[in-house]
């Protein structure tokens, strides 16, 4: 049996990657899970510079998901190469680092720095919704899409996954703007926009009033949204969004996804991403699959 | 390897002891034999619209038949899920969890206010030197008793219906407490004003902290307090409160 699939001409173990900001560098999770088994871990943001973040409370717990305000905070790209590179190249998996900035230089600088490290993608963040610059900002606007797109192409020695917003009317206008710049893969979908008011306080539950939501609340908009996208453009496409468990995943894969990525289930059971790959090994043996990629985007019309 | 665990323990006890506050006590497999005073453990759901773990200090530890009692209140639906659950049911737990209270040998007072008390039982356990307690209440006393083994106790109420009337610190000063080391946990008022308080009289001062947290293990940065220097780790001024916390020395850390 096959678990391997392809991206950018990059051969993956298997589909299941982890959620950038979810994992950390993978160090912490990596007392829990085999990494050497991941398909890929995708880093947390990483910019030019070390960011605070956002003030505290930067979680809250919803129905069937969370909201998460975070505001990017990271140590900045040069402890990261430093220390987080090296600790992931230990292990026998793909790494992909997540890239956030405030300006188009920001984004482009960072990508420069990571061009001689042993990183296999960047992932560029133009989707995060905590933070005042950078991040939702050039998502948003499809000629923005395009432009942070081609500026990132210039630079980048690795293939370049476009990270999505769903907090747009029309993803697909997006998906095609980043295709038009020349991405060479797609991830999506980011968080959505939310908001909780603490009744007893009558005070927002978070300190930046609003957070991005999370968790298997969200799977049925980003197993549309993959859809949709799928359709619209030839790039492949990294699903995500509340997969929680290898049917989830699956869903994601027929939709049309041909790798997925695991986050806000972290929390919820450490071990997920493992048991997720054992389930959809467990899946194609029950229906006689060979191949994982035979997956890809198979979901037949209704009649 | 690691020093956490992953386990599905089974409950012991599970009792009221005061309003909307519980007692229980768990079996482990081997958390209990790692755990320290001061750390925590996270609870998942079974509900599984909760996804997020909730962060419970652990209140005694018993190492050699490797059990651990968790005082915790109701919070809200998860910790009221927990409090439901009656001798012989399971919880999926991981654990221990940050870094636990230092052990030293000096003079001490341990202050816990409120749902704050519970972690210092086992810190007045493990402590081997002169220990003078101090334990703050809204009105009704819980483990006010079992803190007589281990030190002198004195209780502060808001109401004035027992002890000193007021809060911790005022039965500190009533009592003319001495201390070179102060070990607390409580409400971040309550927190500021030892802090205040022991650099005023230059004492030796750990605080346990707590915020909303969502992986409970370091990678998602959710749950940071400001710290005064720049962490090592996170190369912000922040630290984070489940990996290099819950327990700080009141200098390092601003709230």
């Amino acid at each position: 049996m096959n678990l391997n699939v392809d991206l950018a001409g990059i051969s993956l173990k298997n589909p299941v990657m982890t959620a950038s900001g979810t994992f950390g560098s993978g160090e912490e999770f990596s007392e829990f899970v085999d990494l050497n088994r991941l398909g890929a871990v995708v880093t947390k943001g990483v910019a030019l510079v070390p960011w605070e973040g956002n003030p505290t409370p930067r979680i809250a717990e919803t129905c069937g998901g969370m909201l998460n305000a975070v505001g990017l905070q990271n140590p900045g790209i040069d402890l990261f190469i430093k220390r987080d590179i090296p600790f992931l190249k230990k292990f026998d998996t793909k790494i992909i680092v997540n890239v956030c900035g405030k300006t188009a230089a920001d984004y482009c600088e960072v990508v420069k720095r990571l061009a001689d490290q042993p990183v296999d993608f960047l992932e560029i963040n133009i989707s995060c919704p905590n933070v005042k610059e950078g991040g939702i900002a050039f998502g948003q606007n499809p000629k923005q899409v395009e432009q942070i797109t081609k500026e990132v192409k210039k630079y980048a020695a690795q293939p370049v996954i476009m990270k999505l917003s769903p907090n747009v009317t029309d993803i697909t206008e997006m998906a095609r703007a980043a295709e038009a710049g020349g991405a060479d893969i797609l991830s999506l979908i980011n968080t959505l926009t939310g908001m909780k008011i603490d009744i007893h306080k009558q005070t927002f539950v978070l300190a930046n009033k609003t957070g991005g939501l999370s968790g298997p609340a969200i799977h049925p908009v980003a197993v549309r949204m993959v859809y949709e996208t799928a359709r619209a453009v030839k790039l492949p496409i990294v699903g995500m969004g509340g997969i929680q468990t290898s049917e989830d995943a699956i869903e994601m894969m027929l939709a049309g996804a041909t790798a997925v990525a695991v986050g806000t289930a972290n929390f919820h059971n450490p071990f997920v991403s493992e048991e997720i790959i054992d389930g959809i090994e467990k899946y194609l043996k029950e229906q006689n699959i060979l191949d994982v990629k035979e997956l890809i985007g198979a979901v037949n019309e209704y009649n | 390897m690691s020093d956490k665990k992953r386990e599905r323990v089974v409950i012991l006890e599970n009792k009221e002891i005061a309003d909307q506050i519980f007692d229980m006590w768990i079996q482990s497999e081997s958390i209990a034999k790692l755990a320290k005073a001061g750390q925590f453990l996270d609870l998942y759901c079974e509900d599984g619209s909760r996804l997020l773990p909730r962060p419970i200090s652990i209140c005694e530890i018993d190492g050699i038949k490797n059990m651990l009692r968790l005082v915790f209140r109701i919070a809200g639906k998860g910790t009221e899920e927990f409090s439901r659950k009656k001798a012989g049911m399971y919880l999926d737990v991981i654990g221990p969890l940050g870094n636990g209270f230092p052990i030293k040998k000096k003079s001490a007072c341990i202050i816990g206010g409120g749902i704050g008390i519970p972690p210092m039982l086992e810190l007045a356990k493990q402590l081997d030197c002169e220990k003078n307690i101090v334990l703050g209440y809204r009105d009704k006393l819980f483990l006010y008793e079992e803190f007589q083994k281990y030190g002198k106790v004195y209780a502060a109420t808001e109401d004035g219906s027992f002890g000193t009337k007021g809060n911790v610190l005022d039965a500190v000063l009533e009592h003319g407490i001495q201390a070179d080391i102060m070990y607390a946990c409580g409400p971040l008022p309550m927190l500021r004003a030892l802090k205040a308080y022991a650099g005023e009289k230059n004492i030796e001062c750990y605080v346990s902290l707590e915020e909303r947290m969502a992986c409970g293990i370091g990678a998602c940065l959710g749950c940071v307090c400001k710290s005064t220097k720049t962490d090592t780790h996170t190369n912000v001024r922040n630290k984070r409160i489940c990996k290099e916390g819950p327990v700080f020395e009141a200098g390092e850390v601003n709230f």
